[in-house]
C-alpha cells in the first residue's frame, strides 16, 4: 500500500473577515479533527508543506504572502480558502483589495464558501495531500533525469 | 426598550476653531471619547465627535473645508490619536499637534486617502 | 542606562490568528513603548456604501468580522431601521437576542481556546473548541450558517425558529453548562495557568475609563458598563447585571468572560421562556433619510454603528467604531512597562479582532 507523508500546514490571514480563519482552526480541533490525517498546524513556513491562505490580498500584505510562500521548501501546495481568497469575494470592489491570492502566488486548489465550511477545508487539504505526492514524484523524476544523486 | 433610542441623534453644531475648547470642557465634566467620524459632504468634511459619560452620549459636529487643517484633541483625550490618524489617512484632512503622528503611515492604503 | 532595542511583533505570529504589527521598544526585557501599525486586513468596506444599496450592505456589514458576524449584521439593520422609523415585531427582537447571545457564547469559548493555545495548553484549547462546536450546531440548525448566518434583513429576520427548537436549545445548554464549568475550572484554579495570568497587564480603573476601553476589558477593571443594560432588543425584559471584576489584570479579564458565558446561557433561558408569538419581519418601503448611531454590546465590547442617509438607495456614510479599535489605546498603555514574554498574553486578553478594527 502506498502511504502519503503527513503534511504540515501553514495558515495566513490575507485580509479575511476571520470567518474562514476560524473555520481553518475549527478544522484542526475535535469534531472535524484534520489532525487524524497526520496534518499538523505549524506557525513556521520553513516546516510547512501546505499553505492555507484566507482572504484577498492587498498592497500591504502581498509582500508578506510572497515571503511566506518563498520560505516554504519545495514541493509545496497552496490552497485558497474561501471566496475572498479565490477571487476577492464581496470585497472585490473595495479600493484596498487587489483580488484573490492568485494575484500574488500560484494557487493550486480553490475552496469556495463564505465562510468555507470545515468539511470543505478538509476536502481541500486531502486534495492538497494527493497533489503534494504528485509534485514530489515529479521532483524526484526531474532529479534522476539530471542524474543528481546528492538529494537521495 | 426603543424609547431610549430616538429616531435621530441630537448633535450640537460647533465652530471648528472651538473644538479644542469644547473638548477640554467636556473632559472636565467627566466625559470620555467614544468615537470620531468624518463624512465627505459637498462643502468639505463633516466631523462628528462623540463623547460618553456613563450611558449618555453627546455629539459635536463641525465642518472642515477642503485644504483646511484642524486641531488635534489628543492632548485632552489621549485615545483620540488613533481616530485622528485614521481621518488623516482615509480622508486626507491634515490634523495638527497629534500626540502620536503616523504621518500617513497608519493604514498605508493602495490608493492614498480613498475617502477624499 | 541600558540600550534600547526594537523587537517587531507580528504580522505573522503563532499566537495571532490575525495580522497586526507592533514595534516593541525594549530596555533589556522590559517594554518601554509599543507602536502599532495596522492595515494588513484593511479592505475599506465602509466605502462600499457607494456601490451597494442599503439592503445589500447587510451582507457587507456581516462580513466586517466572521466571529461577531451576527451582531454586526444586526447592528447595521437596527441602525437603518431607526433611521427609517421601522419598529420590528417583538418576536424578531427576542430572536435577535437569542442569536446575539449564541454569538457571545461561541466568541467567548473561542477566545478561551485561543488563550489556552497562547500559553501553550493545547488540550485545553481543544476542549474549549469542542464545546464551542455545540453552540455552532445551534446556529447552523436555526440560521443555516455556522458563522455567517445572513438571517438579518432591514425590518426583521429572514426566518422564524419554531418554539420546539428554541426549547431544545435550552435543553442542550443545560447539558453543556456543567461541561463548561468543569473546563473553566482549569482556567480559574490551575496554578500553572494562574501564574501566566495573575497580575499580568494590570489596567487601573481610571486609565480604563479615560482611555476609552470597552467591553470585558473595561468591566475587568471594575466599571459596570454594559450597553445591554440600556435595554435594546429584548434586554429590557431580561434580568441580568453586568459582570465585573476589580483586579484589572489578565486573570480578571478571563474571569469576566467566563462569567459572561454563564450569564449568556441564563439570558437565553429567560428569552426562550418569554418569547411571544407573531411575525418576525415587517415590510419596509422607501429609502432611509436621516442619521442614527446604534450602540450594541458585542462580545468584545461596545460597538457604534453610525448611519447617515440622504433619501436615496445608497447611504451617505456608514461608520463602524468597533470595540477593538477603542481598546487599542488602553492596550498600548498597558504594554508599557511589561515583560517581553508577557506581551502575547496581554494582547490576547483584550480579545483583539483585527478585521473589525481595520474594516
Amino acid at each position: 500500500m502506498k502511504m502519503s507523508k503527513s503534511p504540515w500546514l501553514l495558515h495566513y490571514d490575507g485580509s479575511s473577515c476571520n470567518g474562514c480563519d476560524i473555520e481553518v482552526l475549527a478544522a484542526t480541533t475535535p469534531v472535524y479533527d484534520v489532525e487524524r490525517f497526520g496534518v499538523v498546524n505549524t506557525g513556521n513556513p520553513k516546516h510547512a508543506d501546505i499553505f492555507l491562505i484566507t482572504g484577498g490580498v492587498n498592497d500591504q500584505n502581498k509582500e508578506v504572502v510572497k515571503q511566506l510562500y518563498d520560505q516554504m521548501p519545495d514541493p509545496k501546495v497552496v490552497v485558497a480558502i474561501g471566496i475572498c481568497a479565490c477571487d476577492g469575494g464581496i470585497f472585490k470592489e473595495c479600493y484596498n483589495i487587489l483580488g484573490g491570492a492568485d494575484k500574488v502566488i500560484p494557487v493550486d486548489i480553490y475552496v469556495p464558501g463564505c465562510a468555507a465550511r470545515p468539511e470543505a477545508i478538509i476536502d481541500g487539504v486531502v486534495k492538497a495531500v494527493a497533489l503534494l505526492d504528485q509534485k514530489r514524484e515529479q521532483m524526484k523524476a526531474a532529479e534522476s533525469a539530471e542524474g543528481g544523486a546528492e538529494h537521495d | 426598550m426603543t424609547e431610549q433610542n430616538p429616531v435621530n441623534i441630537e448633535v450640537r453644531e460647533i465652530e471648528k476653531a472651538n473644538v479644542l475648547a469644547e473638548a477640554s470642557r467636556l473632559h472636565n465634566e467627566g466625559y470620555r471619547l467614544a468615537q470620531m467620524c468624518s463624512t465627505k459632504v459637498e462643502d468639505g468634511y463633516e466631523m462628528l465627535y462623540t463623547f460618553g459619560k456613563g450611558y449618555d452620549l453627546l455629539h459635536l459636529r463641525f465642518t472642515v473645508v477642503p485644504g483646511d487643517k484642524m486641531d488635534s484633541i489628543s492632548h485632552v483625550f489621549p485615545a483620540a490619536f488613533f481616530y485622528e490618524n485614521e481621518i488623516h489617512d482615509l480622508f486626507g484632512v491634515p490634523v495638527e499637534f497629534m500626540t502620536i503622528d503616523y504621518h500617513g503611515g497608519l493604514y498605508r492604503t493602495a490608493e492614498p486617502t480613498p475617502f477624499h | 542606562m541600558s540600550t534600547r532595542s526594537v523587537v517587531p511583533f507580528g504580522p505573522h505570529h503563532p499566537v495571532l490568528p490575525e495580522p497586526i504589527h507592533i514595534d516593541l521598544v525594549l530596555e533589556d526585557e522590559k517594554v518601554v513603548e509599543a507602536v502599532p501599525s495596522i492595515g494588513f486586513v484593511h479592505r475599506g468596506l465602509e466605502k462600499l456604501v457607494e456601490k451597494k444599496d442599503f439592503n445589500e450592505m447587510v451582507f457587507v456589514a456581516e462580513r466586517t468580522c466572521g466571529i461577531c458576524s451576527y451582531m454586526h449584521g444586526m447592528s447595521y439593520c437596527a441602525a437603518v431601521e431607526h433611521v427609517m422609523g421601522v419598529e420590528i415585531p417583538e418576536r424578531a427582537k427576542y430572536l435577535r437576542t437569542v442569536w446575539c447571545e449564541l454569538s457571545r457564547l461561541h466568541s467567548h469559548l473561542l477566545w478561551l481556546g485561543l488563550l489556552a493555545d497562547g500559553f501553550g495548553f493545547e488540550s485545553l484549547f481543544m476542549q474549549a473548541w469542542r464545546l464551542r462546536e455545540k453552540i455552532l450546531d445551534m446556529s447552523e440548525a436555526s440560521t443555516g450558517g455556522r458563522l455567517i448566518s445572513s438571517v438579518n434583513k432591514i425590518g426583521g429576520q429572514r426566518k422564524d425558529v419554531d418554539n420546539a427548537m428554541l426549547h431544545s436549545f435550552v435543553e442542550t445548554l443545560n447539558q453543556l453548562e456543567p461541561e463548561i464549568r468543569t473546563m473553566v475550572r482549569t482556567f480559574l484554579e490551575d496554578s500553572a495557568v494562574r501564574s501566566r495570568l495573575d497580575g499580568v497587564g494590570v489596567l487601573s480603573k481610571e486609565k480604563a475609563h479615560d482611555l476609552g476601553a470597552v467591553g470585558p476589558f473595561l468591566r475587568a477593571s471594575g466599571i459596570p458598563f454594559d450597553i445591554r443594560t440600556t435595554g435594546y432588543l429584548a434586554y429590557g425584559d431580561i434580568d441580568f447585571e453586568p459582570v465585573t471584576s476589580s483586579e484589572g489584570d489578565s486573570y480578571a479579564r478571563t474571569a469576566v468572560r467566563i462569567n459572561e458565558i454563564f450569564q449568556s446561557i441564563d439570558i437565553i433561558r429567560q428569552v426562550v421562556a418569554k418569547i411571544p408569538d407573531g411575525d418576525v419581519a415587517v415590510p419596509v418601503k422607501g429609502f432611509p433619510k436621516g442619521e442614527y448611531m446604534m450602540r450594541v454590546e458585542q462580545p468584545r465590547g461596545e460597538a457604534l454603528y453610525y448611519v447617515k442617509a440622504n433619501g436615496t438607495k445608497f447611504l451617505e456614510r456608514m461608520r463602524i467604531r468597533t470595540p477593538t479599535f477603542a481598546n487599542i489605546p488602553p492596550m498600548l498603555e498597558m504594554l508599557k512597562g511589561c515583560q517581553l514574554a508577557d506581551v502575547p498574553m496581554m494582547v490576547l486578553t483584550i480579545d483583539p479582532c483585527i478585521s473589525c478594527t481595520e474594516r
